[in-house]
């Protein structure tokens, strides 16, 4: 059926208008992703408001706008935590994790989706079930892990941004594959076939037709799998030091025994997803690239 | 549909084309050769899984069994500096743990009923939200892009910030919702309590939907770009309406997608830690006790890390089987779709 | 091909230089950071690392304070102090993980009411008189906080460091308005003072009532008054004795029956009851060395006042009369260290009477040691109420293994029971459940 479609393309020219959505269709769409955005922006807005507030505004009476406006957190945050160096930390340790997840998910990924061979039902079921157990418990077993290899080894994994990486990558590896499997199997053999006709190998016909069509699932892969690392708090905890902490961590630092600074956590919170925010809108290009954008013809 | 077509490859995958004769008798020969072809061909899937494989077995499954067997010891704070001579409990930590008529294994089951009707819950809800986002907003409009970045702002803010903001919320005095509800629509006659007692509940599906559709909507809008538009054109001039679209094609092309993302969803909210513990702290009320936060309690917190390891071997199994159940039902549906 | 070339070179040297940068990352990180207690340096100098808990306002702010006080204990003994500040948050799970690996600091703060716990699981070093006298002896310190170092009859796992204990804070403009001419004397005047004070959405009373340390201390505090403390002298649990029921019972109707707490105090454990009390929502406060706090949420010193918290009768002591629990932090060894006499230099260092008087006077908190109470730093209105209570009238938390449990149980069993105060008074019956559910989950 893809095939016919695509062996004809003088068929599929229809007339634009005859796309054209009714009326019913566009309203539902402007009521529906209004509600949506306020759902998702509300909150938005109230760290916004309480990033400008004094302290003993933020849990006091709610006012729509700040009776006290103030940037002062803006500039305390930085002191109070060495936020700058926290967020060094997670863009590298988040980036590189996001990295190379998706590089070794991908090849994973061709193979499970390209191959039949022994043991890829298998693969796939031990690789979905790390997603059920719970983070807790092997907190301490995976601590223990990098103790040993570095004791062993002497490769110092405990307290370092490498063994967090390593952390975040393999967290991210399970979803990634299958996603990116699925992703696979949506673009057509044919196009793999015509890669081999050309003379590539197996590897060739990965890098030059099946990555290129896939483009949109490896960069939402790529966003989760950096997501997954950016907001990961309790693996990060007991794995960094204060030379290496990431953000999500670094944040509660706000939290003191006595005190807590909300008005600081909440400008922070906004500085440092600003680039995250930024970058989605950069990257959202690139998540709707399709077949049709080049690879079958 | 469209995966029907791709099962059968016209020629074993791994095949080189066309790769000229190379010299017998050597190691490049050997490689190279037809049967060294096989090798690879035999050889490659395995070594593209290789190093997913070792990550895997390094953080992810060496540690796992490691709980697993934990999960036989009486492991509490007195063994906990060497671990390894902690007494041998074989089923013990699982008797207690199932033991209904117990108080611990009375609140766990409570705290896994809990658990699952929030979990159905909010990834219906959240799939939902996603799936409807990003099918409204496939087609190009104004803003659009910005749009996209909007509803994945929740996805990046960090989790900490966000849901003790939604704490502030739901607070009662203070709090955005009641000063809403109560003060100025006067929907309620008193300031309802969101973090106590029944509401707790809804609040925490609340929370849990707020930050987990924007990832349904990233997977889905993904998803759809695999769906080819000359389907969409087609079917416009057969006649067929924007909503017939979606039910018909939209829908359908999703099949598998949709599988791995209810899944994956289902297993994130139920094993959903970070989210309950910032909006509730060390003790959820009872109505929203759900299973990762009580298994923190009866693991860390108490430090009795044999039990907790019981629990938590107890949840894998549940939701092995539910996995295994849940692709069986779907994988037969959309292959006899 | 060209385009699909460079996406393939692109592929590639993505995964080179993430290698690369990884590599790169972890030498440097390896290089600043020292893993676990081990010692380097040359042969003159030891090191030893020390985890310090977040004292001060924020983490930079301890490096701040401590720091100077570092290279102070370097230049008097030539040991060479590796700091790390913890926050509160994280300061439990990093010792969690140190006592599983064996890969620890030499030196680490604790919350004094870990010190049992920690204590069972054999990684802290036990101070024997020996080890007391390297540092001046036992006596040197409040009987009180020697109290909170560990289970009675073993030696204790850890020395007192900063000492905290809680008092009464009062609105004066509050009580002015209200015609109170004094801070309640005894309980029952508390509760009138709280009634005349609670009118609008102004109350008598803030508490936290979501938190589970407040709830367990208020709750050992209050059982203690009548006659209860949770554990027999054999260590087994007695949660549902008279006494406690009726301790418990007492605290929670403060909103449930006497309604001098606002219904929303049920969900606060952010330290919103500060705020109210700041903001003159709420005329009394219960905390500890709630100074520092006041002054960020813009409340100076001569807006309250502070006072013992009263009891049932007569004025607060010991036995019944018990009117706070030994709140602080306490300085331990980890066993596994290899710098035992150098650890101890840098304890000795740390509870000596002036290093006390610095640290504790930059901190808020109060020395446990009444050689360096004498200091002037400690004559504030608000400290000398402080130490006064610490001296007489407060209890150390039950010293049990199974301590951590206890707080955990107890104090969600407190939550849930404010949770049923929001809708009026809690009998004794919904009381004793609660904390006979909270008994049955104990073990061990």
């Amino acid at each position: 059926m893809l095939s016919s479609a695509t062996r004809n393309p003088g068929a599929a020219r229809a007339p634009r208008a005859a796309l054209a959505p009714p009326r019913s269709f566009i309203w539902t769409r402007r009521i529906v992703l209004t509600l949506l955005t306020i759902f998702a922006l509300l909150p938005v807005y109230v760290m916004v408001s309480s990033s400008l507030k004094p302290l003993q505004d933020v849990t006091g009476t709610f006012h729509w706008i700040p009776a006290h406006l103030t940037i002062s957190p803006y500039i305390d945050m930085w002191r109070t935590v060495p936020l700058a160096r926290y967020f060094v930390n997670s863009v590298i340790v988040c980036t590189l994790a996001a990295a190379l997840s998706v590089c070794i998910a991908t090849f994973a990924a061709y193979a499970v989706s390209r191959y039949r061979f022994r043991g890829r039902r298998v693969f796939a079921v031990v690789v979905l079930s790390t997603q059920m157990f719970p983070g807790i418990l092997f907190l301490l077993p995976l601590f223990l892990i990098f103790i040993t290899i570095g004791n062993t080894t002497g490769i110092t994994l405990y307290q370092t941004r490498t063994g967090l990486v390593i952390t975040y990558l393999t967290f991210s590896l399970p979803f990634a594959i299958w996603m990116l499997a699925g992703y696979f199997d949506s673009i057509p053999r044919d196009l793999d076939e015509a890669a081999r006709v050309d003379g590539c190998g197996p590897l060739g016909a990965l890098f030059r037709v099946v990555i290129p069509a896939a483009f949109p699932g490896i960069v939402t892969v790529a966003i989760y799998a950096f997501m997954t690392a950016w907001s990961e708090v309790l693996f990060a905890s007991v794995l960094t030091n204060d030379t290496t902490r990431t953000l999500a961590v670094g944040l509660r630092d706000y939290s003191t025994m006595n005190d807590v600074y909300w008005n600081q956590i909440m400008a922070a919170s906004l500085v440092v997803s600003v680039p995250v925010v930024v970058g989605f809108l950069l990257l959202q290009r690139f998540l709707v690239s399709g077949l049709t954008a080049g690879a079958v013809k | 549909m469209v995966k029907a077509n791709l099962r059968s490859p016209a020629r074993p995958a791994g095949d080189p084309g066309g790769a000229g004769e190379p010299a017998r008798g050597t190691l490049r020969g050997a490689i190279r050769g037809p049967r060294g072809a096989r090798i690879r061909r035999i050889g490659l899937p395995y070594l593209l899984l290789a190093p997913a494989l070792i990550f895997e077995l390094l953080i992810h499954l060496v540690p796992m069994i490691a709980g697993v067997f934990i999960s036989f010891k009486a492991l509490t704070q007195l063994y906990l500096a060497n671990w390894q001579h902690a007494p041998w409990a074989g089923l013990g930590n699982y008797r207690i743990a199932v033991n209904f008529n117990g108080a611990v294994g009375q609140t766990l089951l409570h705290s896994f009923v809990v658990t699952c009707a929030f979990t159905v819950l909010a990834v219906s809800i959240s799939w939902l939200f996603g799936t409807t986002a990003a099918v409204l907003a496939q087609d190009k409009f104004r803003g659009r892009g910005v749009l996209r970045a909007v509803f994945l702002t929740p996805y990046a803010l960090p989790v900490y910030a966000s849901v003790i903001t939604w704490a502030f919320m739901f607070q009662y005095n203070n709090g955005l919702v009641n000063h809403v509800m109560h003060d100025e629509l006067g929907i309620t006659s008193r300031p309802t309590f969101w973090l106590l007692g029944d509401n707790s509940f809804f609040a925490l599906v609340v929370v849990s939907v707020w930050r987990n559709w924007p990832f349904a909507f990233l997977v889905v809008m993904a998803g759809l770009q695999t769906i080819p538009r000359e389907l969409y054109e087609a079917s416009a001039i057969d006649g067929a309406g924007i909503w017939q679209q979606v039910r018909r094609i939209t829908m359908p092309s999703l099949g598998a997608i949709n599988q791995v993302l209810v899944l994956v969803l289902f297993l994130w909210t139920f094993n959903d830690f970070t989210t309950p513990y910032v909006l509730f702290g060390n003790a959820a009320p009872q109505n929203a006790d759900v299973i990762s936060i009580h298994i923190y309690q009866a693991s860390f917190l108490t430090w009795n890390f044999g039990e907790g390891s019981a629990m938590s071997v107890l949840l894998l199994l549940f939701l092995l089987l539910v996995t295994v159940l849940y692709l069986l039902v779907t994988t037969r549906r959309r292959s006899s779709a | 091909m060209i385009m699909s070339l460079i996406r393939k070179t692109a592929f590639t040297a993505v995964a080179v230089a993430a290698a690369a940068t990884m590599a790169a990352c972890s030498s440097s990180s390896t290089s600043t950071n020292a893993t676990g207690g081990s010692s380097t340096g040359t042969a003159s100098t030891t090191t030893i690392t020390y985890w310090a808990s977040d004292q001060g306002s924020s983490v930079s702010n301890d490096y701040t304070v401590l720091n100077p006080e570092l290279a102070k204990f370097q230049q008097q003994t030539g040991i060479k102090v590796k700091l790390e500040v913890i926050g509160w948050t994280d300061l439990l799970n990093r010792v969690l993980a140190a006592t599983t690996s064996g890969q620890g600091p030499d030196v680490l703060n604790i919350g004094n009411t870990w010190s049992a716990a920690l204590q069972a699981t054999g990684a802290l070093l036990p101070w024997s008189s020996q080890d007391f006298a390297n540092i001046g002896g036992q006596s040197r310190f409040l009987t009180s906080a020697v109290g909170s170092t560990g289970a009675a009859g073993k030696p204790p796992a850890a020395v007192p460091l900063y000492s905290l204990a809680y008092a009464l804070y009062y609105n004066k403009a509050l009580f002015q308005q209200a015609g109170i001419a004094a801070p309640p004397t005894t309980w029952a005047e508390l509760i009138a003072d709280g009634k005349k004070l609670t009118h609008g959405s102004t109350y008598g009373l803030a508490i936290e009532g979501g938190s589970i340390p407040e709830g367990i201390h208020n709750a050992f505090v209050f059982s203690k008054q009548h006659g209860c403390g949770f554990f027999d002298s054999a260590g087994k649990p007695t949660f549902t004795a008279p006494g406690c029921v009726q301790g418990v019972q007492q605290y929670v109707n403060l909103m449930g029956a006497d309604k001098i707490v606002s219904p929303g105090d049920a969900t606060y454990d952010q330290n919103q009851s500060i705020t109210d009390f700041a903001t003159g929502k709420a005329g009394m406060l219960m905390w500890q060395a709630a100074g520092k706090n006041l002054q960020e949420h813009g409340m100076s010193p001569s807006q309250y006042g502070i006072a013992p918290i009263p009891v049932q009768a007569g004025a607060p002591g010991q036995g019944d009369n018990v009117d706070s629990m030994v709140a602080g932090i306490n300085i331990a060894v980890f066993k596994n260290t290899q710098h035992l006499s150098a650890a101890e230099k840098f304890i000795n260092f740390m509870t000596s009477d002036a290093e006390q008087t610095v640290l504790s006077s930059k901190y808020g908190t109060i020395p446990p040691i009444p050689s360096a109470l004498h200091s002037s730093q400690f004559a504030t209105p608000e400290l000398s109420v402080l130490v006064n209570v610490l001296s007489t009238s407060a209890a150390p938390l039950p010293q049990v293994p199974a301590e951590s449990q206890f707080e955990q149980l107890v104090g969600t069993a407190m939550k849930n029971l404010f949770a049923d105060a929001v809708s009026g008074p809690v009998s004794l019956q919904t009381v004793q459940q609660q904390l006979s559910n909270a008994q049955q989950q104990m073990s061990g």
